[in-house]
């Protein structure tokens, strides 16, 4: 970067400009934009986790007060180019190919399937009238348990499908029984490992209106890949894409399953082009608990191989994945914790057998971390049992496996999920661990450990170590046009859901421009600003969409000093871009502001522009990430447990982390913080139960315990800044590295605190019932 | 079948007003689609997430629990009645300068739950701003930047008592 564009505004705590509408209640969610003539709709959906949908009785609810339409799969049918939504990512290890439908037809897989959409004038209207729809379904057995799924013989979760295997693939490298032959020390461990929902605090919602003048359906949901969603509904309306609009508002969290295009998405602008009237749903608590994908079980049954210095010579052993009853975001969640596990060490072989099991369950999909912490608590929680098995410090066996920097870029002989290597191309893990250690006060723990014991307090430790492969491609875009008015217009294929995305992509912006990045308005998540997109997901979008905005900017600003050579009659070198207007050199005076210089490249008629130059003051980017880009960190936590109750109390909590070069350090600290929380609730806290017939049993708050204010210690954050080559802002992704190594940290400090009881916690969420059996045993 | 509608009096953010609601409307829904206040956001409609919080003759209420028709002769706070003559209440100012929302959807909640604090013990410390906000979600902050927001604006500030 040249000294004019070093952007001033990078690395600055810069003000979101997000913040003067949603904090004056301004902000435009779903759920808060009304169209002229507006219905709302309800689903109906199956009471059942898998049954024979013979019938559905309507009568009743087609005569309710304000009804305007029930909508069944067979009456959507022919408006539709398929039932199946066509959503799946592909995957060679995938056998069967179970798409969500728009509205389950003869047969429902899981208890909370939408089978039909009533309209009608009100909400309440609406909910009464879906209360009223009679639903004649044959209860078959529902597969719950992803092990017994598998069992010959088990039951089918879905009749179409010969068995409930839904894929199988190995993770494998290096000579992995030669390896564990010659290991002086195998340790063998089995893993339960639940992960949560997404839990944002807004809900779902969709709302559809159908123009008839210009045949444009407009739908603003609730998403995080809106041009993804676009493309789902012109595929299954068979629309051409000028005549679908998806427009992502104010979105009020994400976290992952808003990133999937559900039935909804597809249902409701149907229901509103069938109906001539604008449609909303807006999906209530309840639903989101029974239909919004989430995360779940893990069980993996492991081995590893060490020496007598606690050296890894292997991994090897099996991973039962259970992904619900339909696909809609492929099987990215066991790929990436299979190939998450590496972390920052060397690990010389290993092999994973991975079996992806169908159950009668909502979908499995990421959310935070998006299958990577499980594979990170694996291994921290090896390395953690070496240690203690051959009585090694827990940070001593880290030491001995780290990757050292001098191997950087380092090359995993693994293959990222596009086929691609899994080359970690940068960060200093040692260093990185040790400033952890330093300023946690570790190596003085044991004195204040043994201090609190003898106050009859049990304070425990624990340590751990990530690496998460962010800035996912193949792309991200960006436009910026700029008018005669001079205001500058940034578009972009990125979403928000209140990462500041408008705020730190206006920051690079105004960098190059050299303006106040308050005065660059960003349009993000609305498929009309940009025709090509991708959004959120993968820690991705300020790094990458980043990058686009750069040379967006970048391109502009080349063609507004060569404009300005021409009309101000210097040379462009001589011109320079300050307080976004050009002006010579010296001469500060003689200056053209951004809205002159694209009052003239808006042509006049008959006039030829300026030599050499093309309409509008505009580019438009569409940057490509060549790989991966690999962040980093150490969190270390400290807690207090009561062996009487069980209780957990998290004294302390840091964290060190390395993700490139930081482009505004509040927003890095604030996706840190929420991924941190995110990762104390999937340790301590979070898990949707299902009873035994697979209705969920977890239908709201508190019954499903979300982390809290008063349980939860200031969080410390330090920053390392390695640039990543792969980027021209050196920045890497931050989105979900806070969740990563959060529940290994606090489970290893947990056992810390309870020894020299030898426990060994497997299951997650830690909670007091489990713990103290845990104890009880011990 | 139109339901029945019961007449109330109601003050919100200072102006009167007179309405006829039905008996099942909730508070929140008045407040959202009779009046167009959509700042009191609906996370959860059972009480749990803190979302809909407004002020009810000064203490904090859930409005998703609350009825309209509950609402007769109360003044009622929102999210939207907080600025003063164009300037930001200094709560609403601390939590931008405290990187206190992401996503903004429980910030109109959390606002009313902290000014009522501030307002019944200007000088609350770390652990009692922790406790008053216990009755709120926000997934995206880690209520941190909140608690730090809170805490700019106690007299005490930092010192837990
Ligand atoms: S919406 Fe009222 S508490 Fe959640
Ligand atoms: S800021 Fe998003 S839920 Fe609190």
């Amino acid at each position: 970067m040249t000294a004019a564009e070093a952007p001033a505004w990078l690395g600055r705590r810069v003000p979101r400009i997000e913040d003067a509408a949603l904090l004056r209640g301004r902000g435009q969610f779903v759920g808060d934009i009304v169209r002229p003539g507006m219905l709302h709709a309800r689903f109906v959906r199956s009471p059942v986790a898998h049954g024979r949908l013979h019938s559905l009785d309507a009568v009743a609810a087609r005569r309710a007060p304000g009804v305007r339409g029930v909508f069944t799969a067979e009456e959507l049918r022919p408006h539709l180019t398929s039932l199946d939504l066509a959503v799946a990512m592909p995957a060679g290890a995938i056998r069967h190919v179970v798409n969500p439908r728009v509205l389950a037809a003869d047969e429902v897989c899981y208890a909370g399937e939408a089978v039909a959409l009533v309209v009608a004038d009100t909400p309440h209207e609406a909910e009464d009238a879906a209360a009223l729809v009679q639903l004649d379904i044959e209860a078959l057995p529902p597969v719950l348990d992803p092990g017994a799924a598998l069992e010959p013989g088990a039951p089918r979760a879905r009749l179409g499908c010969a068995d409930n295997l839904l894929a199988r693939f190995t993770v494998a490298y290096g000579e992995v029984a030669p390896a564990f032959e010659a290991a002086p020390h195998v340790f063998r461990d089995r893993f339960r490992l639940h992960k949560g929902g997404g839990h944002s605090v807004e809900t779902r919602g969709v709302l559809a209106e159908h123009d008839r003048v210009d045949d444009m359906l407009t739908v603003w949901s609730s998403a995080q890949m809106p041009h993804r969603n676009k493309g789902v509904i012109c595929a299954a309306l068979g629309r051409a894409e000028d005549r679908v609009r998806v427009v992502a508002p104010d979105v009020g969290g994400g976290f992952g399953p808003k990133f999937v295009c559900y039935p909804e998405d597809v249902a409701v602008p149907l229901a509103a082009l069938l109906l001539g009237r604008p449609v909303r749903w807006i999906e209530d608590r309840r639903e989101n608990f029974a239909a919004t994908t989430a995360e779940r079980d893990q069980l993996w049954d492991v081995e590893v191989a060490a020496d007598a210095q606690g050296r890894l010579f292997g991994l090897r052993g099996r991973l039962l994945h259970d992904h619900g009853a339909d696909t809609p975001y492929g099987i990215a969640l066991p790929q990436n914790s299979a190939t998450n596990l590496l972390g920052p060490y060397v690990l010389p072989a290993y092999r994973l057998e991975i079996s992806v099991a169908l159950t009668n369950k909502v979908a499995a999909t990421p959310t935070r971390g998006a299958g990577r912490p499980q594979g990170t608590f694996v291994m921290e929680r090896m390395l953690d049992r070496i240690a203690d098995e051959l009585g090694l410090g827990r940070d001593e066996v880290r030491r001995r496996n780290l990757i050292p920097p001098s191997a950087m870029p380092y090359r995993t002989p693994l293959t990222t999920r596009d086929g691609a290597a899994m080359i970690y191309d940068s960060g200093d893990y040692p260093a990185c661990m040790a400033d952890a250690l330093r300023l946690a006060g570790y190596e003085d723990f044991r004195a204040r450990q043994r201090d609190a014991r003898e106050a009859g307090r049990h304070i425990g430790i624990g340590l751990s170590n990530y690496v998460e492969g962010t800035s996912r491609g193949p792309f991200e875009t960006a436009a910026i046009s700029i008018g005669p008015s001079g205001q500058v217009v940034l578009s972009t294929g990125a979403s928000a859901q209140g990462q500041g995305t408008a705020t730190v992509l206006a920051q690079v912006c105004a960098g190059v421009l050299d303006m106040d990045p308050a005065r660059i308005t960003v349009r993000t998540g609305d498929t009309a600003a940009i025709a090509q997109g991708l959004g959120a997901f993968a820690s991705r979008q300020g790094p990458v969409a980043g990058a686009a905005v750069l040379q967006a900017a970048r391109l502009v600003r080349e063609k507004a000093l060569l404009a300005a050579s021409h009309l101000l009659e210097a040379a462009p070198e001589d011109l320079e871009l300050v307080n976004g207007a050009v002006r010579i050199r010296g001469i500060p005076a003689d200056r053209l502001s951004l809205g002159q210089v694209a009052q003239v490249l808006q042509g006049m008629p008959g006039f030829p522009l300026p030599p050499g130059l093309s309409p509008g003051l505009s580019s438009s980017v569409a940057w490509q990430p060549e790989a991966l880009s690999y962040a980093n960190g150490t969190h270390v936590a400290e807690v207090m447990v009561d062996p009487e109750t069980g209780g957990i109390t998290l004294l302390r909590y840091l964290v060190v982390h390395d993700s490139g070069r930081l482009l505004n350090p509040s927003l890095a600290e604030g996706q840190i913080l929420g991924g941190v929380v995110h990762g104390i609730g999937h340790a301590l806290l979070e898990e949707t139960l299902f009873d035994a017939q697979g209705v969920p049993a977890t239908l709201g708050y508190p019954a499903y315990r979300l982390p809290s204010a008063p349980i939860l210690p200031r969080i410390e954050i330090h920053h390392r800044e390695t640039p990543t080559p792969l980027n021209p802002l050196g920045a890497k992704g931050v989105g979900e590295g806070g969740t990563i190594p959060a529940a290994a940290a606090i489970v290893a400090a947990v056992e810390d605190a309870l020894r020299p009881a030898r426990i060994r916690i497997t299951q997650l969420p830690v909670t007091p019932r489990r713990l103290r059996a845990l104890l009880a045993a011990a | 079948m139109s339901e029945e509608r019961f007449p109330i009096s109601v003050t919100v953010n200072g102006e009167p007003h007179r309405l006829d609601v039905p008996a099942r409307l909730s508070l929140a829904d008045l407040l959202r689609e009779g009046l167009r206040l959509t700042g009191t956001h609906l996370g959860c409609e059972h009480g749990a997430c803190g979302a809909c919080t407004v002020l009810v003759d000064g203490a904090s209420a859930r409005a998703c629990l609350m009825l309209a028709v509950q609402a007769d002769g109360r003044s009622i706070t929102t999210v939207e009645g907080l600025e003063r003559a164009g300037r930001l209440h200094p709560l609403q100012q601390a939590l931008a300068d405290h990187h206190g929302l992401q996503c903004g959807f429980c910030t109109p909640g959390v606002l009313m739950t902290l000014v009522e604090l501030l307002d019944a013990s200007p000088s609350p410390s770390e652990a009692e701003i922790r406790m008053a906000l216990a009755g709120h979600h926000c997934r995206c902050t880690g209520y941190q930047g909140m608690v730090e927001a809170a805490l700019s604006l106690s007299g005490g500030a930092g010192t837990d008592r």
